[in-house]
């Protein structure tokens, strides 16, 4: 059973950090018509690998908490280190906003968010189906 | 659940988006007004947005919100027509500042951001509704 949770722990985890990508991308999108905005956005592979690895922050270095009156250090965002996007063509506001940039990759992370909702659902699945074969 | 800062954040650009038409709507409305409420020939309106910080996950989710509506700085439009009673000793009657192709790619513009900000919201929405379908079935 050790194992079972241990899976559904690593899906939740992703499906955490595909949460907040789409906050990310929606503040993105809300911010198109802003001045001086710039896109922002994390990369999924890295954070998930920080958040697996229980890093914090994405420099790695975060400060250690020996007393409780310490003050925890870095960002509190977690293992998501959000970055801002590479411009290509910037208006003359200065806003970085690409619309089809975000639109797809709104679309992209929604889909890997039914994705892990859905290997989750099997995993569930699976252990229902083995529950029932003892049983009947 | 973090999926509701969604929500706030694409009605906050929502808001702001609306408040921008508003202002068009205005604009357009008074492109002739050569008197105001202030006896001066009427100014466009033209919003400022700002991006602020929304939600509980810190600096992750940035909202919209208008900061100022400024009135626009550009001379007013000046006609010559001496017969009316508006015109000056020299026969220019100044009419409103408002670009009215300016206001029209503005009001364009608005109106495609609020339908995409509709449609992140819609997308949230997805995202939760499949949430709540784990293990269901």
């Amino acid at each position: 059973m050790a194992s079972l949770n241990q899976h559904v722990s690593v899906l939740s985890q992703a499906l955490n950090l595909r949460t907040q990508r789409h906050q990310v991308l929606a503040s993105n999108i809300a911010n198109a018509d802003t001045p001086h905005y710039k896109a922002r956005d994390f990369s999924f592979e890295s954070a998930m690998q920080n958040a697996m690895a229980g890093r914090m922050s994405a420099g790695g270095v975060a400060l250690a908490r020996t007393a409780s009156g310490h003050i925890s250090g870095g960002s509190s965002s977690g293992p998501a280190a959000v970055q801002f996007r590479k411009e290509t063509q910037s208006a003359v506001d200065g806003n970085t906003v690409d619309m089809d940039v975000e639109r797809a990759q709104i679309a992209e992370n929604a889909l890997q968010y039914q994705i892990l909702t859905q290997l989750i659902s099997d995993k569930f699945k699976g252990v229902r189906s083995a529950l029932a074969s003892t049983s009947s | 659940m973090s999926l509701f800062n969604v929500f706030q954040v694409s009605s906050s650009a929502m808001t702001a988006q609306s408040m921008r038409l508003n202002a068009v709507a205005s604009n357009l409305a008074n492109a002739d007004s050569i008197v105001s409420s202030d006896g001066k020939p009427y100014r466009a309106k033209q919003v400022v947005f700002e991006a602020t910080p929304m939600g509980s996950q810190g600096d992750l989710s940035k909202g919209v919100r208008v900061r100022q509506v400024v009135d626009d700085a550009s001379p007013p439009r000046m006609v010559y027509d001496p017969k009316n009673p508006a015109a000056d000793e020299k026969g220019y009657v100044a009419f409103p500042n408002v670009n009215v192709v300016e206001e029209m790619t503005n009001m364009i513009s608005a109106s495609r951001s609020y339908q995409t900000n509709v449609e992140v919201m819609n997308t949230a929405k997805t995202m939760m509704l499949r949430t709540l379908q784990i293990g269901q079935g």
